[in-house]
């Protein structure tokens, strides 16, 4: 019984983006779309232990919730008609082709980050919306209160509803930037879960796992769009190590994982996707971060790194966003090749020092230099500064093993 | 289509100038303004728009009581208040912010869009 219910939560799970967002386009509203889904669930979790999981969940789900959604609005007309009409934006026009691509998902996540929602709330609502997350759930994952995340969430419910952000896919012109949003919204999702902030549990795969179905899907449904094929890989190429990154509490570095524990099948899609960007010739910042990944994915040890086209690549992705974190990245990969004081030369010179990463990196370079006293207090530094328990772990360490 | 108020927010302190600080600029505002306002009007979206006098020249009454009480100058003391405004009538939100940001560059202010809740 207890598998049954789990089984029926998987689909509604795996289902929720999609029926969300075909409920949002037919009544209009996200209210009305997460309260039939809701009720969809209680009866799919009341029937399909008995009659099974029937064979397309998908649509019995829609179906299901429509018929709640259309019997709610009808009680509530007769209660409150006048109410009602103003509410209602019935969409009943038949489904019209908008764009180059048309599904009710990509509506509703270019809804969820709109640019005109505060960044937070655009990431709240794609992972309640389109991840089918609970608040609760979102709300532990973001060390936020529930009960703040509730209003949050509440209040970029509202602002959709009265301001009428638009439910559709932006047009051509508009695309290219409104898509630079909805990627940065699934790569901070991604990050969160892959160097987790605070004391809990240093990677939060339910996290990863998410952004990266998310943009899975995004990436189906427009599949012409490098960018997009290019966040993906980055995303399963850095995915596929995370069974290796971390160890006792400690984080394991790039170069000391035990390569044998790589999730080969994650490699293997993100290099073809590394290869589907090169055959389309458009790079991009999440494809050059993405081949970076798949220069790394190809080295059979650590040593065998082809550290000069790492460089290169870091060297490309420095022309498109010449930002500080780049040039520290490029630093690592320029020691590996050069030297460590040649690296330190350029570190130094970056204004980074409210960076964990920045004084880190510092302190592996004063250490390979031998000069253990800097290099102390770099690591203390990086320590005070990081918000990572497995990292704050590796960095005491690194720091105890000096003399 | 729904109702949108575009307020255009402004230092308190104004000059001759207005909050333009010279006269070309000031006159350069003004016939750009003037060209987004013929715009908006032949693109149907236009209801209503005005500039406002200083906010010095604002009284506060409070009409609850028995008699009127009357205060002289603006009900919240502020170094940025409303210039003016527009209300506009547009399909959606994104098509209120294209707008908001070419009558933003025509009359060098920052402005604020706000749906309406409904109209009388």
């Amino acid at each position: 019984m207890q598998s049954e219910t789990g089984a029926v939560e998987r689909v509604f799970r795996e289902e929720h983006g999609r029926l969300i967002a075909s409920l949002v386009r037919r009544f209009g509203d996200i209210d009305i779309a997460e309260e039939a889904a809701g009720e969809a669930l209680l009866a799919a979790l009341e029937k399909w232990p008995e009659s099974g999981v029937p064979p397309n969940p998908g649509g019995w789900l829609t179906t299901t919730a429509s018929n709640r959604a259309i019997d709610r609005i009808r009680r509530e007309k007769q209660r409150d008609a006048k109410h009602q009409a103003a509410q209602m934006v019935h969409d009943d026009t038949p489904h019209e082709l908008t764009g180059p691509v048309e599904d009710d998902r990509l509506r509703l996540l270019f809804t969820c980050c709109h640019p005109a929602l505060a960044p937070e709330a655009r990431i709240a609502l794609t992972l309640r919306l389109l991840g089918g997350l609970t608040v609760a759930e979102i709300a532990q994952a973001f060390l936020v209160p529930e009960t703040a995340m509730a209003q949050r969430i509440t209040r970029a419910k509202k602002k959709i509803a009265a301001a009428k952000v638009p439910y559709r896919v932006p047009e051509a012109a508009d695309l290219p930037e409104r898509l630079g949003g909805v990627m940065a919204v699934l790569f901070l999702v991604f990050n969160e879960g892959y160097l987790a902030t605070g004391d809990g549990d240093p990677v939060r795969t339910e996290l990863t796992g998410e952004a990266i179905r998310l943009t899975r899907n995004l990436h189906q449904l427009l599949p012409e769009e490098p960018e997009v094929a290019g966040l993906l890989g980055l995303m399963v190429l850095v995915e596929a190590r995370s069974q290796t990154r971390v160890r006792n509490g400690h984080l394991v570095p790039l170069g000391e994982q035990d390569r044998t524990g790589w999730d080969r099948a994650l490699i293997a899609e993100g290099h073809d996707l590394v290869r589907e960007c090169l055959a389309i010739n458009r790079p991009g910042r999440y494809q050059l971060l993405a081949a970076i990944n798949a220069v790394h994915t190809d080295a059979p040890t650590a040593s065998d790194t082809d550290w000069s086209q790492v460089v290169a690549l870091y060297d490309q992705l420095t022309r498109l966003d010449p930002s500080p974190i780049v040039a520290l990245n490029r630093a690592v990969a320029v020691a590996e090749l050069d030297g460590p004081k040649v690296a330190l030369t350029l570190v130094d010179r970056l204004p980074l020092t409210g960076y964990h990463a920045w004084h880190a990196t510092r302190a592996d370079l004063l250490r390979r230099l031998g000069q253990s006293t800097e290099a102390k207090h770099a690591y203390d530094a990086a320590i005070t500064t990081t918000q990572n328990s497995a990292e704050r772990a590796y960095l005491s360490r690194k720091r105890g093993e000096l003399v | 289509m729904s109702h949108y108020l575009l307020s255009v927010h402004g230092s308190v302190e104004r000059d001759e100038f207005g909050n333009y600080g010279s006269k070309e600029e000031m006159d350069e505002a003004f016939a750009a303004t003037g060209a987004f306002n013929d715009k908006l009007r032949a693109d149907g979206y236009w209801v209503f728009a005005g500039g406002l006098s200083a906010a010095s020249t604002a009284t506060v009454v409070d009409g609850r009581g028995e008699a009127p009480v009357l205060t002289d100058g603006p009900y919240l003391e502020t170094k940025e208040v409303i210039g003016g405004f527009w209300v506009i009538d547009a399909p959606d939100l994104d098509v209120a912010l294209r707008l908001a940001a070419e009558g933003s560059k025509a009359c060098r202010g920052k402005v604020e869009v706000r749906p309406f809740d409904g109209l009388a």
